[in-house]
């Protein structure tokens, strides 16, 4: 497999304050890669990197081509979807409007319902709420609309921050093989960044671990699991 | 009782005015948080522009037409060339910009069109209508049915436009427009550029009733902003319905309270702003902005 995304050396500051150091992955094409971390390790950092969000030095290649110092809006026109923390929706627009700005950066128009059904059908419920503000929605459909939304731009990377976060166990782990449904059936990268590492760790393929700012593991995910300190620090058993 | 309806009649035809200079004001704010001071003398401006077309000899629709247009490109390019610098910086430089724009607009008026106060057509016959014993101006209802014609314009496109949508999701949550790949900058000169056109449309009706000269809006843009307050800050809708109310408002106040007669018609904007932020700060229809720090 080759690489879809790769991060070399990136550096990045906020204020005076480094947050990322040196930090080099890649994304495998068709994969799901997954950036383990505790709270400020800069997992969130990482992505916002990626998105052209934050200043940054050192490279960002996307499909052999360089995307640091790009602009976030051409970023998504390569095909970059972002469900940023917090989910980042609309909440004083309906799911549906929230969805057609997901197609926003996307060129084929005519598609445009065809992506609608596409969408709903990974996420029914969402399909019952299209005329209600998604402000009204609970947290899980919130995540859900947020990475509808993403799809609706027929990305290539897939960026995914914390979908797990305030969710209720079950309804994260439907959510995590849906993202595994998504990935297979779309063929869409996927980067996603988690703190909920044992489920996480069975979804994706390859995995980073990040600790204030650093790549200090890297490798399988199976490796991860096995490991007698991220079992520890990380899964708790 | 003839009296009453006359001047709830006249209190609509202001209030289309005042509704439509706080919805000038409500755009920009909801898009980037700034009370544009200098919204009234923007829409003094275009006027003026339109008295120039109007003594080229160019008809008054022709000069309708190009007057919004000038409007528009030039809210656009105010927003490109003076705000876009201070975007990032505090609130308090972006109104003091908008403050030193006030001040170089209302002197560049009276620099090119001098301060004596001029006369401007109004586009409607002169002949009182008549409707069951009130006499009605036919201005005022022209004016009321351009400044409704025009809202109904402005929901049609927020409301069902994709532009419309995009530029809703821009004002709302930029971080997320971004993300989806909606030019948040250009929407905003866009929202600058629509509500100088609102102005402008508001400027021309109101030039042939309060005269043209450089402070004609400044009595308005109070108004407006009493208006804004009362329908709320947050609400497009509220700062329309807050600018009829406002002016249906003020003619009674005017007429049927006796001290406060046409002479002190002002103070009934500033006591209501004051009372609106008293009882209900977030206005009629607006919402409570809650914000963590």
């Amino acid at each position: 497999m080759t690489a879809l995304l790769e991060i070399e050396h990136l550096d990045a500051y906020y204020g005076w304050i480094q947050s990322l150091h040196s930090v080099s992955l890649a994304v495998e094409t068709g994969g799901i890669t997954l950036i383990l971390g505790a709270n400020g390790a800069g997992k969130t950092t990482t992505l916002r990197a990626i998105s052209g969000m934050i200043k940054t030095s050192g490279v960002i290649r996307f499909a052999g081509q360089r995307i640091d110092g790009k602009a976030t809006e051409d970023i998504v026109r390569l095909g970059i979807a972002h469900a940023p923390e917090g989910r980042g929706t609309f909440v004083h627009l309906t799911v549906e409007d929230n969805l057609r700005l997901g197609a926003y950066a996307q060129k084929r128009k005519a598609q445009l319902t065809t992506d609608y059904d596409r969408v709903y059908e990974y996420f029914p419920v969402l399909a019952e709420r299209r005329t209600q503000l998604a402000g009204t929605l609970s947290g899980g459909e919130q995540q859900m609309l947020a990475i509808a939304r993403a799809l609706m731009l027929r990305p290539r990377l897939l960026l995914l921050d914390e979908p797990s976060l305030g969710l209720a166990p079950t309804l994260v782990r439907w959510l995590f093989q849906m993202v595994r449904t998504i990935n297979q059936e779309e063929g869409v990268s996927v980067l996603l960044v988690e703190q909920n590492a044992a489920l996480a760790l069975r979804l994706a393929d390859q995995a980073y671990l990040l600790e204030t700012g650093r790549v200090v593991m890297a490798g399988a995910s199976e490796v991860f699991q096995q490991d007698e300190t991220i079992r520890r620090s990380y899964l708790g058993y | 009782m003839e009296t009453l309806l006359q001047q709830v009649v006249s209190g609509l035809a202001s209030g289309g005015i005042y509704a439509s200079m706080a919805l000038a004001l409500v755009m920009i704010y909801q898009a980037t948080d700034v009370v544009n001071f200098a919204q009234g003398e923007m829409a003094m401006f275009s006027t003026y522009l339109a008295w120039s077309c109007l003594h080229a000899g160019l008809p008054y629709w022709v000069t309708f037409v190009a007057t919004v247009g000038i409007a528009f490109v030039g809210g656009l390019l105010i927003e490109r060339v003076l705000i876009r610098p201070v975007e990032q910086a505090p609130i308090l430089a972006i109104v003091i910009v908008c403050i030193g724009l006030l001040a170089i607009l209302n002197s560049l008026a009276g620099w090119i069109y001098s301060y004596v106060i001029k006369p401007f057509p109004s586009p409607f016959p002169q002949q009182p209508v008549h409707l069951g014993g009130v006499v009605l101006a036919p201005h005022n209802l022209g004016a009321i049915g351009v400044t409704l014609v025009l809202l109904a314009l402005l929901y049609i496109f927020f409301r069902y436009t994709t532009l419309g949508l995009t530029m809703r999701a821009a004002a709302q949550n930029p971080v997320s427009s971004r993300l989806v790949g909606i030019r948040v900058g250009w929407m905003l000169a866009l929202g600058w550029g629509l509500a100088a056109l609102v102005g402008a449309v508001a400027g021309m009706m109101v030039a042939p009733v309060v005269f043209l000269e450089p402070n004609m809006m400044s009595g308005i843009l109070i108004y407006a902003f009493a208006a804004a307050t009362l329908g709320g800050f947050t609400s497009p809708g509220g700062a329309v319905l807050g600018g009829f109310l406002v002016g249906i408002i003020e003619n009674l106040v005017g007429t049927y309270v006796p001290f406060i007669g046409p002479g002190l018609k002002l103070t009934v904007a500033l006591v209501l702003i004051i009372v609106v932020l008293l009882v209900k700060p977030s206005g009629l229809l607006g919402s409570a902005t809650v914000r963590r720090v």
